[in-house]
């Protein structure tokens, strides 16, 4: 709701104003009639394409800041995409549990399509393209091609190969997420892949208190991203949701900006104490 | 050492904004932002 411009779609355009120039935190895309804000992916690719510039500081010290100051707390949040995924999981049927080998695929996914090849996949006037915009990220095609697709009869007949492979990669998206939680947060997502780098330094810390915990794995079972909060409380998983926090029975739990000290900095010793 | 890392990635953070400023890179976002992507809707 943060960055919701009802009027965009009462008017059937995107907005245009000032706010544009600064990005919206979570994943979104600036294409999108309800958007007030810019895509934090999207900008940092649609800078790098210039060349003029070819690297974003101003999108990279903005990513800095918010990582380091709430690391994925964003991701639990904020972003729209994160919680459209949390409604589809809440539809009945066969579930099904993501293999912690896939969390690694979003770096691949960070480095390749929103890093190099923007900058070194060019054609013969050296111009590139936001690949990961153009060919894999969901959140565009939800909130800017369908519904632009369906409002604008021009945009529309433009419509061909790639919006199909885009429909495509969004009905996989959707399928995994009423599978799966969170499988796009988890597997895909580079803006994700950044602020996890952050959850550990971050000045929002989750804490764990070893004293209370009797790892009964209620936060596990009610964890959006099947993360056991008691093992790595900050870990690159984690997009602190505050759900292990509400549901723990005996409040062992904790996240904020203080310090915690004693038997509440578990971070290491949780680790090396075989929970 | 935590703190003091918490304090230098603050401070190059606001360094990388104010330079991404300076060059202009905030007008590039902004042109983007503000006409429709084609590549995000799926047609460029």
């Amino acid at each position: 709701m943060g960055n919701a411009y009802i009027k965009g779609f009462i008017e059937n355009r995107i907005y245009t104003g000032k706010l544009k120039k600064i990005c919206f935190p979570g994943l979104n895309c600036y294409s999108c009639p309800g958007a007030l804000g810019s895509c934090p992916i999207g900008s940092f690719q649609a800078v790098a394409l210039d060349i003029r510039y070819k690297f974003s500081f101003y999108i990279a010290g903005f990513l800095l800041l918010i990582g380091v100051t709430l690391g994925r707390l964003i991701c639990g949040w904020v972003c729209p995409f994160g919680f459209i995924q949390d409604l589809l999981y809440k539809i009945p049927g066969i579930k099904i549990k993501i293999h912690k080998v896939f969390n690694y695929f979003k770096y691949v996914v960070l480095i390749l399509f929103v890093i190099i090849l923007p900058v070194f996949l060019v054609d013969e006037f050296g111009t590139g393209a936001p690949y990961f915009c153009k060919l894999i990220c969901p959140a565009g095609t939800l909130e800017a091609g369908l519904p632009l697709g369906l409002i604008n009869p021009d945009l529309r007949e433009g419509l061909g190969l790639l919006f199909k492979w885009k429909v495509a990669v969004l009905v996989l998206v959707i399928v995994l997420s009423i599978l799966s939680k969170r499988p796009f947060c988890r597997v895909i997502c580079p803006l994700g892949a950044i602020y996890s780098l952050f959850n550990r330094i971050s000045f929002y810390q989750m804490s764990v208190d070893i004293g209370k915990c009797t790892k009964c794995g209620i936060c596990t079972q009610n964890c959006p991203v099947d993360h056991a909060v008691y093992e790595k409380p900050n870990s690159k998983e984690c997009i602190r949701c505050g759900g292990c926090k509400s549901k723990c029975p005996n409040k062992a739990v904790e996240s904020g900006f203080k310090s915690y000290k004693t038997n509440k900095i578990p971070e290491k010793k949780a680790e090396d104490t075989n929970f | 050492m935590l703190k003091g890392t918490r304090v230098f990635l603050v401070a190059m953070s606001i360094i990388f904004i104010a330079l991404g400023i300076f060059q202009g890179e905030v007008q590039q976002v902004f042109v983007k932002a503000t006409l429709v992507c084609l590549e995000c809707i799926g047609i460029g």
